[in-house]
């Protein structure tokens, strides 16, 4: 009985509390297998297509903001997509870094992470959540900061360099929102952002990113779906 | 009193470490700039501050930040850092012979981040709202309505604070750490907002262990230099609603 105790304390236990099309889940999930980390995936419930039903481990684990994706590691929770990243890399540093280890390169990349969640969900939102006219400013500010990453980028194959790092994991995820953009928006993204575009083909050859993002038709649905119960549709 | 480094650009206090070409650009009265300038002071780095005016952005500036054009900026060896987190995380990873402020653990780094994102995305933006609240027609509502807010995430946040500091001083423990700067950088705001309001936010008998941080953190001496004072808080605070009040331009 103690030898078997002892076998559980020594393995880790990981637990993701989810939802496939949550870009900040997928962002978790990207980083997770990057690390070749093996874990259970636990997708929270969903009415109506769109309303999470929220369980209660989740309300126990993130009672701040009763929000996906947690990580929960041995017991405990992290919250907070880009925090969980940071805390996966800094858990399991013997493979794949997605922070460089020199610190202005790393505050580097923790700046374009930061301009991702600041500018780009917003801007594909003002995009989506509205239409006609309106939707103008929303498309122009969302070219103009892709055009902004396009340069950041420049001729390295990833953000990070030769490898996926932290500024590719945060947005990688949000890719998958462009087709829905476009479509609603009526404009191409890649047309005026070829480079980024080349970019995210390129890692979506990579079975890490495949496999941990929803495809982009399910994503429209869910923008569809939200766009008919606002009355925008 | 202004802060000393309120006047002209002039090396700034804390030479035991002296480190060449370490500037910072910000303005006394901002609660962002303030971070990096106690992070600076923790690690006794000697910078030069180059003082914004508010009025108008320097070239530097412009320059140094293009992306968003906004204070603080660090440039060290002439390279810049932004975002007041980001300079924050950085000053402690360059100069490790300094206390650390960000706990050595994953999990409790983890949970630092967690805290300073909860007051920067929610907590902050609900003391702006007792601010704005003041220029509107409805205003006694939405006052109140925003007072109740900030309460309700000073409460959570004395929660934290009893669970990170372990009975000691800080959120950071026996020394300040990550989490008291960054709330520690709005409390010039808070006192500020309390007293143009005729409300206490931070009060004996909700969150009695913020009371005595914030005395404790004031009077600490990597803080209480560069802590602005509330009367002049209170005049750029007036400054701003006459400013919101204005009828637009013709």
């Amino acid at each position: 009985m103690w030898f078997e105790l002892r076998y559980v304390e020594m393995a880790e236990v990981v637990v993701l509390l989810d939802l496939s099309i949550s870009p900040f889940g997928s962002r978790v999930r990207i980083a997770l297998a990057e690390k070749g980390i093996k874990y259970e995936y636990r997708e929270e419930e969903v009415k109506d297509k769109i309303i999470l039903n929220k369980s209660s481990l989740l309300l126990q684990m993130n009672p701040i903001h009763k929000k996906i994706p947690v990580l929960i590691h041995n017991g405990k929770p992290i919250c907070e997509s880009l925090i969980i990243v940071q805390y996966i890399d800094e858990v399991w540093n013997d493979k794949s870094p997605l922070l460089p280890s020199d610190p202005y390169e790393r505050a580097q990349a923790m700046f374009w992470a930061d301009f991702v969640d600041k500018k780009i969900y917003d801007c594909g939102k003002k995009i989506w959540m509205n239409k006609g006219e309106e939707q103008e400013p929303g498309k122009q500010e969302l070219i103009e900061c892709l055009k902004l990453l396009e340069g950041e980028l420049g001729d390295k194959p990833y953000f990070g360099g030769d490898n996926l790092g932290f500024v590719d994991v945060a947005l990688l995820p949000l890719h998958c929102w462009f087709y829905a953009y476009e479509t609603c928006g009526n404009f191409s993204i890649e047309v005026e952002c070829p480079k980024l575009v080349a970019w995210a083909k390129r890692c979506m050859e990579r079975e890490s990113v495949l496999n941990s993002l929803p495809n982009q038709n399910l994503v429209y649905d869910y923008i569809l779906q939200v766009r008919k119960r606002t009355g925008i549709e | 009193m202004f802060c000393k480094c309120s006047s002209s650009p002039r090396l700034c206090l804390g030479s035991a470490m002296a480190t060449s070409d370490v500037k910072l650009l910000g303005a006394w009265a901002s609660p962002y700039v303030m971070r990096p300038r106690i992070a600076l002071n923790i690690k006794s780095v000697s910078y030069e501050f180059l003082e914004e005016t508010f009025e108008s952005k320097s070239q530097l500036l412009l320059q140094s930040n293009p992306v968003h054009k906004k204070m603080p900026v660090l440039i060290h060896a002439d390279k810049p850092i932004c975002e007041s987190l980001i300079i924050v995380q950085y000053i402690d990873e360059i100069w490790t012979n300094g206390p650390s402020i960000l706990p050595s653990d994953p999990y409790d780094r983890a949970i630092a981040r967690f805290w300073a994102a909860y007051i920067d995305d929610k907590w902050f933006p609900s003391i702006i709202g007792i601010t704005r609240a003041q220029g509107e027609e409805a205003k006694a509502v939405a006052t109140a309505v925003a007072i109740e807010q900030v309460s309700a995430g000073l409460v959570v946040l004395e929660e934290a604070f009893e669970k990170c500091s372990k009975g000691k001083g800080y959120f950071g423990g026996e020394q300040i750490g990550y989490v008291d700067i960054v709330l520690g950088s709005f409390l010039g705001w808070t006192r500020m907002t309390e007293k143009m309001n005729g409300v206490k936010l931070i009060d004996e008998a909700k969150t009695p262990g913020l009371v005595g941080w914030a005395e404790r953190f004031c009077a600490n001496n990597a803080v209480k230099e560069v802590m602005p004072e509330t009367e002049k808080l209170e005049e750029i605070a007036k400054m701003i609603q006459a400013k919101f009040r204005a009828p637009p331009p013709k």
